[in-house]
């Protein structure tokens, strides 16, 4: 083959090209989201020609809400990972804020507002503790946010029941300032497609969480903290307090996201959350996040939970069994660890 | 003392751990654009006279002078003020991250204002591939992990950086330790290229082969107590060997390592 090029043309000009070609495609192979871009294509065309309605603009009205309800915490998430740590909690958080908001306009009768900048305190508040726990313990954020997991689901629990003597908050819509909160965080628009308000929350806090990670002298810290912790405090990068950040970012959006749960249904249920701090884990490994941390992208977070909302819609629509979601997503996360890994390696060998 | 004072310059300084004597009475003095090697085996206090000239420790014994102007760094940060920089053996670069990202961390450019205050990424890259070029090592893609490159191109990344960040002293620990003979001609030129811009160099090795060829001064430690400090013209490197392990029992070791090298191997 080789022969051939050198005999067709001068012998300078195919070496330039084939250069030229192995540096453009060492770059794409570099973007930690191009696996999870396959992934997508797939499983769209998948469920596109399955399921009737799905590639439709009601069916993208669908997907793009089951995917904003990871997507929206995948990204915070997927930044923590960068940053070399896990948030267990970010899924009963979502329950916790959800309550406390419930129960401030409800029972306490409270505006909205005020209820809001208190949750997001308190959001605030267990990101602060979750990052100083695991940094002055030293301890696995792994197992230190599981026992706040657990701690969390108890009181949400318990403390509903004690106080409202069921498993559920409701009336929240007759809180003062409900109306304008619901069209902000929880209600639709395009009508008769009826997309979500949350959708929009997702793609400005994926754009600003890519921004973040990119453009940023933070975002720089959060590799760098996850990549080597020792070689970016050696070089004067404040890694105890980058981590605590992460954290308390996680817990905030997770506090965000459970008013906006809550302002959308009306009511809140005492086990709301539990169980998905893995589905954002999964949108951010699908999306090319490493779990050891260094490496990743919001982009490919958003990406991988576009497909996970695909996946809960496109089930159901192709008239299969619903209960198989797991299934399938545990599938999809075998399969994109694979593909991203072989990209990986592809793209360390490929160094021009 | 001299006209022009030095740009580092220890003298006789002491360090004691408990009772154990980690370095005593060690003078030794750099100028910029010189390298001082400072030569010994394990144990010989090495690192004990880097981290005080690191600004790690605080001598219990004796002075050290910045550009004639007795010191007393509290931390490495101080020391770094004053343009003195380590490069440690594990280089405080990320893998993971790209050269452009490594060079600048930890003091990454910014533009733009208020919420749009960001970083210079175009600045970064231009800057990092213009000042790896400097040292000699021609980065076509600064977007590269810094995971691919090899031992010297990265120690190179390192150099540069501090060199970049304004670092008059740069202190290179065992840079050559582990890696293989070409990776360290790589590391050997990176200290070359340093010293061509001005910089003093302190050069932290066990290997005499190593020290001869880059050397402008050479301070030998044993056992904590320097046996010797010399100029290139006043040592050769042989003498170097032989200074470096003791004199008579390598003169010893060679005699039987001969003798081993005669007896034919059994069929």
């Amino acid at each position: 083959m080789a022969q051939e090029a050198a005999s067709a043309t001068p012998p300078a000009a195919p070496a330039d090209e084939r250069l030229a070609r192995v540096g453009i495609l060492s770059h794409v192979f570099r973007r930690p989201e191009i696996g999870s871009l396959v992934g997508l294509a797939a499983v769209f065309g998948l469920f596109a020609s399955t399921a009737t309605g799905f590639a439709g603009l009601d069916g993208f009205a669908r997907w793009s809400d089951e995917a904003s309800n990871i997507g929206i915490m995948a990204v915070p998430v997927a930044l923590l990972m960068i940053g070399g740590e896990f948030d267990l909690s970010a899924g009963v958080m979502s329950g916790s804020a959800g309550l406390l908001f419930a129960y401030l306009v409800t029972h306490g009768a409270w505006n909205v507002w005020p209820a809001f900048v208190v949750v997001l305190l308190f959001g605030l508040t267990i990101g602060l503790l979750n990052g100083l726990l695991v940094t002055k313990t030293g301890l696995p954020s792994f197992i230190v946010t599981l026992g706040t997991f657990f701690s969390l689901e108890g009181i949400n629990l318990g403390l509903t029941q004690h106080v409202t003597g069921t498993v559920y908050i409701t009336g929240v819509d007759t809180a003062s300032g409900y109306g304008f909160a619901r069209r902000l965080f929880g209600s639709s628009f395009w009508s008769p497609h009826d997309f979500e308000t949350r959708v929009i929350w997702w793609i400005g806090i994926t754009i600003l969480g890519a921004w973040i990670l990119g453009r940023t002298r933070a975002g720089n810290w959060i590799f760098a903290v996850g990549g080597d912790k020792v070689a970016a405090r050696n070089v004067g990068v404040p890694v105890v307090r980058t981590k605590i950040a992460l954290f308390m970012t996680t817990s905030t959006v997770a506090a965000l996201l459970g008013m906006m749960i809550t302002l959308q249904l009306r009511s809140i249920q005492a086990g709301q959350g539990i169980g998905r701090e893995f589905e954002y884990i999964i949108a951010a490994v699908v999306g090319g996040c490493l779990l050891t941390g260094g490496y990743g992208s919001a982009i490919g977070a958003a990406i991988g939970a576009t497909i996970m909302g695909m996946a809960t819609i496109g089930i159901p629509f192709s008239g299969w069994n619903s209960n198989y979601r797991a299934l399938f997503l545990g599938i999809i996360l075998l399969l994109a660890v694979l593909l991203n890994s072989f990209i990986r390696n592809q793209a360390a060998k490929a160094k021009l | 003392m001299s006209a022009t004072p030095h740009l580092l310059q220890v003298d006789d300084v002491s360090k004691y751990f408990g009772n154990v004597i980690a370095l005593k009475g060690v003078s030794a003095h750099l100028n910029a654009g010189e390298v001082l090697c400072i030569l010994g085996d394990n144990g010989a206090g090495k690192s004990t006279l880097i981290k005080i000239l690191s600004g790690v420790h605080v001598p219990d014994e004796g002075r050290l002078l910045v550009d004639g102007d007795e010191m007393r760094f509290a931390s490495p940060r101080e020391a770094r003020a004053r343009g003195i920089s380590t490069v440690y053996q594990d280089l405080a670069v990320v893998p993971l991250m790209s050269i452009w990202r490594n060079f600048f961390l930890g003091a990454e450019p910014e533009k733009g204002t208020g919420p749009l205050r960001r970083f210079d990424t175009g600045f970064a890259k231009r800057a990092a591939r213009e000042h790896m070029l400097k040292m000699g090592i021609d980065i076509r893609d600064p977007d590269q992990p810094v995971g691919t490159l090899s031992g010297g191109e990265r120690q190179a990344v390192a150099i540069a950086r501090a060199v970049y960040f304004g670092a008059r002293v740069l202190i290179l620990d065992e840079p050559t330790s582990a890696l293989g003979v070409k990776a360290a001609g790589v590391v050997l030129r990176n200290i070359l290229a340093a010293r061509d811009h001005g910089v003093g160099v302190i050069f932290i090795t066990h290997n005499p082969h190593h020290a001869y060829p880059v050397g402008d001064r050479f301070v030998i430690l044993n056992r904590g107590r320097m046996i010797g400090n010399y100029a290139k013209n006043e040592v050769d490197q042989d003498e170097l060997v032989r200074l470096m392990a003791g004199g008579q029992e390598l003169t010893e070791l060679q005699h039987e390592l001969a003798g081993a090298a005669h007896v034919p191997a059994p069929e």
